[in-house]
């Protein structure tokens, strides 16, 4: 780990002004910045740590019903709290589905939205690497890159967005709200990852300091609490990164679908909102056919980008998967198994 | 000599007592190696090569030194002289090291520097700041390379090739034949301690806070080494952090005792656990092709296992995968045989079951396979092949009590019914299951080792001998057999262990510690208490006098005379009437050649697996596991299954979760880390059950303890990759079994 | 800005002088204040062994500039016990066996008792299971520590009602 300055400021606007500073970065957790150091994939001249701000760390109802979420809200406090399982359970399932809880305990809201890739290329520097060392190349292309983006990528970067939380976060229409050296702003997280195209080092819209200060949950996404599942597939049962995933969330009436929401994780640079298959699942009736039709278009557009072909029809899969639990209905409590295929199946896969 | 009898019944040896450095161990007071911090004490950080093949051209040692806290940059430029080249092999199991001879690269995370600091973070940074130049070259990392040889011996020693019967009228005589490959990957121990070492000087004398499996080979090496007495070589290793094989004297430990020479100063180094994908050793990948003829009967007609693998450029490990098939099912023609490649990788070695690991889960999925071809239940079809003589060397079982664990593991798994066809399993909520099952087998061997005990005049035991634990129990069994030996209780001997000033207790592997140790122990116990019955004996005071033909046991601190309970004299009195304060009693331990030549040794076990499958997903897990042992007398029967389930999820390990990823073009291991290399979690096992089978030895060694370390995982890996054939119909080759293979 | 920082260790206040802002709760633990019980498995977050408790939640030590924690409480396997007394998910880990080699123990055991102070799994072994997988084990105790932390989640809950 490279030597560093280390601020600690006190008002959100002296930490904007210190992240301004050209090779500050923001700290949270550091559960994600410090590991990156570590390995020498970030070196920071300056570290800005955000842990003893005020006026981050708080949950606040919004009048419409959703939820406002300070940016240093720890992930098990927020998959914990009352009000997020209650009404966005799908939320709380996808935040419990990732990392440990060791790393849930401390990893932020905020930072895991700027979680960085687990690209093995970008995580070794000795690689070519056009995210992490712009220009250089891309050794991901060619090697070992089965679990590569699907969807989204370019010829000058194949990485995928490690999140789970965003994957739910895209699906529900979070906003992210933002403080910077221009004043305050907000953008849809959906919006919030860019697609790599010629820049992949540029992965969000964020602007040089500009922080994350917090996350809404809008109360119409609430909406769909009834019928709403996060589902994952890993190479272990706990403790890993997806290798697809998908969140759902279904408003049933009269048998028919009104509105829904789809978005896949382990597919692109960015969590993938499917909104063509939420818009084909909209009047049918819930069930495979339709899921499978909707899944179908969530990946129209795929192709592979390396040894991994085989993931286009595993998302299509986690798809109708996660559209099949979200129409079952959320559980009464989340499973023992948050998201895992292991977890109880109501209904059961027959038929 | 008088006659000692033996006393098995009501001793220490046998009871399944809590594991005796569990305190230390929960309240964190059990030290490792890196826990050690001696006065004046630096840091050292090794710089690893980025490239597999070439040499490094510079490094920026200006930049490293510069940054506050660097004290020192070792490189082949002023890395202190050796005596012995770190390429000699001629201490046995020993592998060529890289200690900044020269600039020559040879796998990727080679050293190729080491920055001594005052803190940890400025030994990591300088390292870092080095920055490497190299002049790289291409590089071969896969099985695929050209090159492919005849190795001149593969795992210790053991001939490439081996047959006997006629394998083309074996072949010809078959009604059925398969022929199959199957592929094991690169694997890495990672033991949660990594390797690491606090190295202080002082003179010529060496002292070592150190983990490791051998002291003696590692003190021998070292002081040829250094051209310095093995005498003055102190090393401390109460606990090892794992071991798997992986932690006989490595190169890294060497370059921090090379450190501590350079600066003057006491200096703890320790691999990241990147740096442990490299110089330390892993398994080999390999490429198995099976061929088995069977009659209509289902009676094995040939079995031939070729094994294709690979060892370092510049040094020889064959993996010997074809071992079971040379001992597990009886068939008139077996031959095995081995070609090799030199891959720009770090040199193989011994890894939890070398050999049977690899070679057992090939050879069980084979012969499911033939099972399968023959329409015969799995289970059946291996008692229809069940080798009631090694069957190619012809000799007995020294014991075998395999058919008992087919039947008492069968029976607790509910295995009787399952149906023959694949897909025919769901769970409650449609998900497939899978029933498969797997032999179990690992040979038992005997290495070499010293041991002494004393009983004192206050008639507690004194026992030591240079043991290793590793988490396998070491404290707790050896403690157990010098207590048996002694006749006392546990509690009244202390056992002294894990220090190289010990008597040598050889090395821990092979899972033969505990029979060599113990052996020493028992023998040591023996004479202690030989020397003390003769003292009573010739005694006239002593009730036991002129007890010499009748002969005495050792019980409950007393010498009690074997055919009549009321005579019987204290350790205490004995020796105060000697007016001695203790007797001695040395022994010593290793290979009975004679019986050796006469019988085949193994344990045995047979594992049975349950996978349930998620038809659309291919996301498995292993749900139920029961294997069942014969290992010949068992010490203690709670760590004994403390290992046997260690084995086991090291099985389903193999077939499911470890994979080194190389990348072909630069020979880095791109998951040389524990988040992307995988090994099992919690989670991944809800379901885990060992039955140990009672089977005496009497020709193994005087304990009649075979090892269990290792056999865990051989049939367990073969058991998981036959359930996945029986869930979903897909026979898996590959592995570890990727989720494409399952999809459907 | 001074390097100084106030922790509460294992009960016990202190100010400490920082030599470097890069020093690890893990490292300012195991380098400079001889608490050697937390152990270093993968420095990365990904293996659980120098699990601790901070503030009262469990987190890996390895991933937290201790710099940045000032007036935090921290608990680590040296300050569990109460003198000769094990807690309850000691003693649970010596009587079911769950260690071998014993270097994940102290992060298992924090992260038990982490586990059980959330409250989220009960005595419900497979929420157990996912609960503890943060913590590798490679001599793969799983069974013993499932459960350890089951029958210790139990005793602490009838002392609780006890009490």
């Amino acid at each position: 780990m490279n030597r560093f300055d280390y601020v600690r400021p006190r008002t959100v606007a002296e930490a904007v002004a210190a992240g301004a500073e050209p090779g500050s970065a923001f700290l949270a957790a550091g559960t994600n910045l410090l590991d990156l150091m570590k390995i020498g994939v970030a070196r920071p001249a300056r570290l800005v740590d955000l842990n003893h701000l005020p006026g981050l760390s708080s949950i606040e109802a919004l009048p419409d019903g959703g939820l406002r979420i300070g940016a240093q809200i720890r992930n098990a406090d927020l998959a914990h709290h009352a009000q997020v399982v209650r009404r966005f359970p799908a939320v709380a399932e996808a935040l419990l589905s990732g990392a440990s809880a060791q790393l849930r305990n401390a990893a932020t809201v905020g930072g895991n939205l700027l979680q960085r890739t687990r690209c093995s290329y970008f995580q070794d520097t000795a690689s070519a690497c056009n995210k992490r060392a712009p220009g250089s190349g891309c050794d991901a292309r060619g090697g070992d890159n089965r679990l590569h983006a699907v969807l989204g990528w370019s010829e000058s970067c194949i990485a995928t967005n490690p999140s789970d939380f965003c994957v739910a976060l895209a699906a529900f229409d979070a906003v992210v709200e933002i403080e910077g050296p221009a004043g305050r702003r907000e953008i849809p997280l959906r919006d919030f990852h860019r697609l790599p195209g010629s820049t992949p080092d540029r992965e969000t819209d964020l602007a040089p300091g500009e922080l994350i200060v917090a996350l809404r949950l809008p109360g119409e996404a609430a909406g769909f609490a009834p019928h709403s599942r996060y589902v994952k597939l890993r190479e272990r049962t706990s403790y890993a990164f997806a290798v697809v995933s998908a969140a759902a969330g279904l408003r049933i009436e009269d048998g028919r679908i009104a509105a829904a929401r789809l978005a896949l994780g382990g597919v692109a640079a960015k969590p993938w909102r499917a909104t063509a298959a939420e818009a084909a699942l909209v009047g049918a009736a819930p069930g495979a056919d339709a899921f499978r039709a909707a899944a179908g278009l969530a990946l129209a557009e795929a192709k592979p980008s390396g040894d991994n072909a085989f993931k286009i029809e595993l998302a299509r899969r986690i798809a109708v998967r996660a559209l099949i639990l979200a129409a079952a209905g959320t559980p009464a409590r989340l499973p023992a198994l948050p998201a895992s295929p292991f977890a109880p199946i109501p209904g059961g896969l027959h038929g | 000599m008088v006659e000692v009898h033996r006393l098995r019944h009501g001793s220490n040896a046998g009871q399944p007592i809590t594991r005796r450095d569990g305190l230390l161990k929960v309240t964190g007071m059990a030290r490792y190696a890196a826990d050690n911090h001696p006065p004046g004490m630096l840091h050292a950080v090794i710089a690893a090569a980025r490239i597999a093949r070439g040499r490094v051209a510079a490094l920026d040692v200006a930049a490293a030194r510069a940054h506050p806290g660097v004290v020192q940059v070792m490189t082949p430029g002023n890395r202190p002289a050796l005596a012995l080249h770190p390429d000699d092999k001629s201490v046995p199991f020993s592998f060529r090291m890289d200690l900044l001879q020269d600039d020559r690269v040879r796998y990727a995370g080679q050293p190729i520097a080491v920055v001594i600091a005052e803190t940890l973070e400025a030994a990591t940074e300088g390292a870092a700041l080095l920055a490497p130049r190299y002049e790289a070259e291409a590089v071969e990392v896969t099985l695929d390379a050209p090159g492919a040889f005849v190795p001149e011996a593969v795992g210790v020693g053991a001939p490439p090739e081996e047959h006997h019967g006629d394998m083309a009228a074996g072949l010809a005589a078959a009604t059925r034949r398969i022929e199959a490959t199957y592929e094991t990957p690169m694997q890495f121990h990672n033991a949660m301690e990594p390797h690491g070492v606090v190295a202080a000087w002082d003179g010529d004398a060496l002292s070592l806070d150190m983990p490791t499996q051998g002291f003696a080979l590692t003190q021998m090496r070292l002081a040829a080494m250094f051209g310095i007495p093995a005498e003055g070589i102190h090393i401390r290793s109460p606990f090892l952090g794992g071991g798997f094989g992986s932690k006989l004297l490595t190169g890294p430990q060497v370059l921090g005792i090379l450190a501590a020479r350079l600066v003057g100063q006491p200096v703890k180094l320790v691999l990241t656990r990147a740096q442990m994908y490299g110089p330390v050793t892993h398994r080999a990948p390999t490429r198995q092709t099976l061929r088995l003829g069977a009659a209509a009967d289902g009676a094995l007609t040939a079995l031939h296992h070729h094994v294709r693998t690979a060892t370092s450029r510049f040094d020889d490990f064959i993996e010997p995968a074809a071992g079971a098939s040379h001992t597990l099912y009886a068939a008139p023609a077996i031959a095995t045989s081995y070609e090799a490649l030199r891959l720009d990788t770090g040199t193989p070695g011994f890894m939890r079951a070398p050999g049977e690991a690899s070679g057992s889960l090939a050879l069980e999925v084979a012969m499911d396979e033939m099972a399968q071809a023959c329409g015969m239940d799995p289970l059946d079809f291996r008692l229809r092949n069940y080798a009631e003589v090694e069957p190619i060397s012809g000799k007995p079982f020294s014991s075998k009590a395999l058919r008992d664990c087919y039947a008492e593991g069968a029976a607790r798994f509910g295995w009787a019914g399952r149906p023959l066809a694949p897909r025919s399993m769901r769970d409650a909520e449609g998900r497939l299951v899978g029933w498969g099952i797997g032999t179990a087998t690992f040979p038992a061997m005997m290495f070499q080792a010293e041991a002494r005990a004393e009983i004192r005049r206050d008639g507690t035991g004194l026992v030591e001998t240079g043991a290793h634990d590793m988490g396998q129990g070491a404290w707790t069994a050896f403690a157990q057999i010098a207590a048996e030996s002694l006749g006392l209780d546990i509690g009244q001997v202390e056992f002294r262990s894990g220090r190289s000033d010990l008597p040598s207790a050889g090395i821990a592997g092979g899972s033969a510690h505990t029979a060599t140790a113990g052996s020493a122990i028992q023998a040591a116990g023996e004479q202690a208490i030989a020397r003390l019955a003769e003292l009573a004996l010739a005694d006239p005071r002593s009730p036991l006098f002129g007890a010499d033909n009748i002969g005495v046991v050792a019980r409950g601190g007393r010498l009690v005379r074997w055919d009549d309970e009321s005579r019987r004299d204290s350790f205490a009195d004995i020796l105060d009437r000697a007016g001695l304060e203790s007797v001695e009693g040395r022994g010593n331990a290793s290979a009975d050649a004679e019986a050796a030549s006469r019988y085949a040794m193994h344990s045995h076990g047979a594992v049975f697996a349950e996978v349930t499958v998620d038809p659309d997903l291919g996301q498995l897990r292993v749900t139920r596991l029961v294997g069942a042992f014969a290992a010949g007398r068992i010490i203690n029967p709670r760590l004994v299954k403390s290992q046997y389930y260690g084995g086991m999820i090291w099985g389903v390990s193999f077939a499911l979760h470890e994979r080194a990823a190389l990348d072909h073009r630069s020979g880095r291991v791109m998951n040389a880390d524990l988040g992307e290399y995988h090994v099992p979690v919690n989670a991944d096992i809800p379901s885990i059950e060992a039955i140990l089978v009672e089977e005496e030895d009497p020709h193994v060694n005087a304990l009649g303890v075979k090892g269990v370390g290792e056999i865990g995982i051989t049939g367990t890996a073969g058991a998981v990759a036959n359930a996945i054939w029986h869930a979903t119909g897909v026979r898996v080759r590959r592995f570890p079994v990727a989720i494409e293979a399952l999809m459907g | 800005m001074s390097l100084s920082v106030t922790l509460t260790i294992n009960h016990v206040p202190r100010t400490i002088d920082l030599d470097d802002p890069r020093v690890t709760l893990l490292d300012l633990l195991r380098e400079r204040l001889n608490l050697t019980g937390t152990k270093k498995g993968c420095d990365r977050g990904q293996c659980g062994a120098c699990t601790i408790l901070l503030d009262g939640r469990r987190v890996n030590a390895c991933l937290a500039l201790a710099i940045s924690h000032d007036g935090a409480e921290v608990l680590t396997i040296e300050g569990l016990a109460q003198g000769d007394t094990l807690h309850p998910v000691q003693a649970a880990f010596i009587a079911h066996d769950a260690l071998q080699c014993g270097f994940c123990t102290p992060g298992q055991i924090m992260s038990a008792v982490g586990l059980i102070g959330e409250g989220q799994a009960g005595t419900d072994p497979e929420r157990v299971r996912e609960g503890m997988s943060g913590n590798l084990c490679r001599c793969a105790a799983y069974r013993g520590i499932t459960e350890a932390v089951v029958e210790a989640t139990q005793a602490m809950t009838t002392q609780q009602e006890a009490a």
